[in-house]
């Protein structure tokens, strides 16, 4: 399913169509979603180096992490550097957001960091009209104006968020996949720092909602105990869900699980490994909760007093009570009126019905009334 | 006769957790300590204090003072062995007073861009930072690692009127300056002061920037008069990712240091 979301992000869109767009959203009891956010940029970026893509470049919005991080990522994976630098072009807006540094006196005797030709800088994250136009250029920029289309990656929309609203960040989102250029977009955004409809605004203008999401769940144990197994569980591994949009209007909701290594991430169909998860979350005690399957056997054959041994009579197992047909054969121990109660549809309707007599006016009433209130004394 | 063997001396957990070498760069860029009310997380960041001006290495630090004077500073560090007014005079610590810090409220908008005092004042601050940068790193600079400390974020918070968004703006910044300027960035909040909401809004998010995360917490067992508290040192591989390593260990806040074992060793 992840490679159904690659191939996706790389077959790009249809004419007069919106472009596919990926939201990838984790929280804090699964924060992977950065990786799954890197896993996508590295393999759309290897597609366009090769030529395989409907996209011909990329544009990078850095909010979280610096454009040096992304060009090592790049790297690590496998993508040419001279490639990067030919078709990936990266906004910088993690090193100056607000435009503080041209405000303030500049650096002596300190060396500054070198910038790379494919790396801009934005400067003022809160006009997002800006931040439009400013992507727009940078993808124009190296695919020229023509039919030719550009991908667009931001790799964290909470920080925009933080700095504008959710109307503006769900807008500039939108104006991206539906402008005629743009081949596919991508973007993360971590849930859990946002009210709910923050992440449901914005799965209203993506195609697919990847969701990261915990293998295992804290619980309240959990957190008395200050155990952190859990966490350490739903660094490693966690489960894939994938909301995807057809053209047709259907939704397909799919799963798969996710595995970290040093590498990176790993997708796999779904185990049943998450039945350990659960028996691990069982108390641990001394003795064997379950049965294996030699003592379910034995206790099958084992026969129980109460049963006629194999004498040839039908088996009947005493529940109690007397059955109806006992009554019948011996109306003395049932009042008449009582059994006239039972109508011959309320005894086939199987509807239980309690019958009670009241055998004298001694038997102590129910109710908190004291029985003696009536005594003069 | 020869002179007796000094004792061996216990393993600093801590330091082991933190994948301190001697000397050197950390292999992290952001720490993040929390520490609840009953248990304070300031022993920690004197022990980064400590660290990084050990003879042992060429590290600087600047020092951003909120919640005690550099009198304090000096005083305890002192009886961990360290002297702070000397490491000042070699320009080895630039500590930075902000005990009366307080930005103005938003009452005034003060330019076109939406700018209030209160981002202006975070904007001085993050300058002062730069210029303490540039003053340690002027003469007999040796290439040794800066660390910038904080102590403590919830007075930040205080001076922002309560505006967790200028203060994450502010460490915005101060994160970048760590892969800029090759610094590390140590950090103290407590983990008891928010609302719910201003939790999602501070701590979760300190959560998602941190390398490191170093929780000091009361006994989970309850109060012991030998065991000051336990602590729980997360590594991450990357920002607000894979869990490298987890440790976990008790503590006792001693005079002249801290001592760390790990449960059950000490009776």
């Amino acid at each position: 399913m992840a490679e159904s979301i690659s191939r996706s992000l790389r077959d790009g869109c249809l004419e007069g169509e919106h472009a596919p767009a990926l939201t990838i959203e984790d929280s804090l009891a699964c924060p992977l979603g950065s990786h799954v956010f890197d896993h996508f940029l590295a393999n759309l970026a290897s597609q366009i180096a090769d030529g395989t893509s409907q996209a011909r470049g990329l544009v990078l919005v850095a909010l979280n992490r610096s454009p040096s991080f992304y060009i090592d990522l790049l790297r690590r994976k496998g993508v040419d550097a001279s490639l990067v630098d030919k078709w990936v072009r990266i906004l910088d807006c993690y090193s100056d957001p607000l435009d503080w540094k041209d405000r303030i006196p500049p650096l002596m005797n300190v060396q500054k960091p070198s910038t790379r030709e494919n790396v801009s800088f934005f400067r003022d994250v809160r006009d997002i009209n800006k931040l439009l136009s400013s992507v727009l250029d940078l993808g124009k920029g190296f695919v020229g104006q023509g039919k030719t289309r550009f991908a667009v990656a931001v790799d964290q929309v909470s920080n925009l968020l933080r700095h504008t609203s959710l109307p503006s960040v769900a807008g500039l989102l939108n104006n991206l996949r539906s402008n005629d250029q743009i081949s596919c977009i991508f973007w993360l955004i971590h849930s859990d720092l946002h009210e709910p409809r923050v992440s449901t605004a914005l799965a209203y203008v993506s195609t697919v909602v990847a969701s990261v999401q915990p293998i295992m769940q804290l619980t309240d144990e959990h957190r008395s105990r200050r155990d952190f197994l859990w966490l350490e569980k739903n660094s490693c591994k966690a489960k894939f869900y994938v909301r995807l949009k057809r053209r047709n209007g259907r939704v397909k909701l799919l799963a798969e699980e996710l595995h970290m290594d040093q590498v990176g991430v790993k997708f796999a169909a779904v185990t049943s490994e998450n039945s350990f998860v659960n028996k691990s979350l069982l108390p641990k005690v001394q003795f064997n909760l379950q049965l294996s399957d030699q003592e379910r056997v034995d206790r099958a054959k084992v026969v129980l007093p109460y049963e006629h041994q194999g004498n040839g009579e039908a088996i009947q197992i005493y529940d109690g009570r007397r059955s109806l047909s006992d009554d019948q054969k011996d109306p003395h121990l049932v009042q008449p009126s009582t059994f006239s109660v039972m109508t011959d549809a309320q005894a086939t309707s199987g509807n239980g019905e309690i019958h009670y007599i009241r055998d004298s006016d001694d038997e102590q009433p129910d109710s908190d009334e004291d029985p003696d209130d009536d005594l003069n004394i | 006769m020869n002179p007796s063997p000094p004792p061996p001396r216990d393993p600093d957990l801590l330091e082991e957790a933190l994948g301190l070498g001697r000397g050197g760069s950390p292999p992290w860029r952001l720490a993040f300590v929390e520490d609840c009310v009953e248990t304070s997380g300031a022993f920690v960041l004197h022990h980064f204090l400590k660290r990084a001006l050990s003879t042992e290495g060429d590290g600087t630090v600047v020092f951003l003072g909120l919640a005690q004077p550099f009198s304090h500073y000096d005083r305890v560090l002192r009886k961990m062995g360290c002297n702070l007014s000397v490491q000042r005079n070699k320009n080895k610590l630039h500590f930075i007073d902000l005990l009366n810090l307080e930005f103005l409220g938003e009452r005034r908008l003060s330019n076109e861009k939406g700018e209030n005092d209160i981002e202006i004042g975070f904007m001085d601050l993050y300058n002062r930072i730069l210029r303490s940068i540039e003053a340690i790193r002027s003469k007999d600079y040796n290439g040794g690692w800066t660390t910038i400390i904080i102590d403590d974020l919830s007075h930040l918070e205080i001076a922002a009127h309560g505006s967790a968004k200028h203060v994450l703006d502010f460490l915005q910044y101060c994160r970048s300056l760590t892969s800029e300027m090759d610094c590390s960035l140590v950090i103290l909040n407590h983990e008891d002061i928010h609302s719910s909401d201003e939790a999602l809004q501070m701590l979760s998010h300190l959560d998602y920037i941190s390398d490191i995360l170093i929780k000091a917490e009361t006994l989970s067992t309850g109060i012991a008069a030998d065991v000051h508290g336990q602590m729980t040192v997360i590594i991450k591989d990357a920002p607000g990712g894979l869990i490298k390593k987890l440790h976990s260990f008790q503590f006792k806040v001693k005079e002249n240091g801290v001592e760390f074992f790990y449960p059950g060793s000490r009776f």
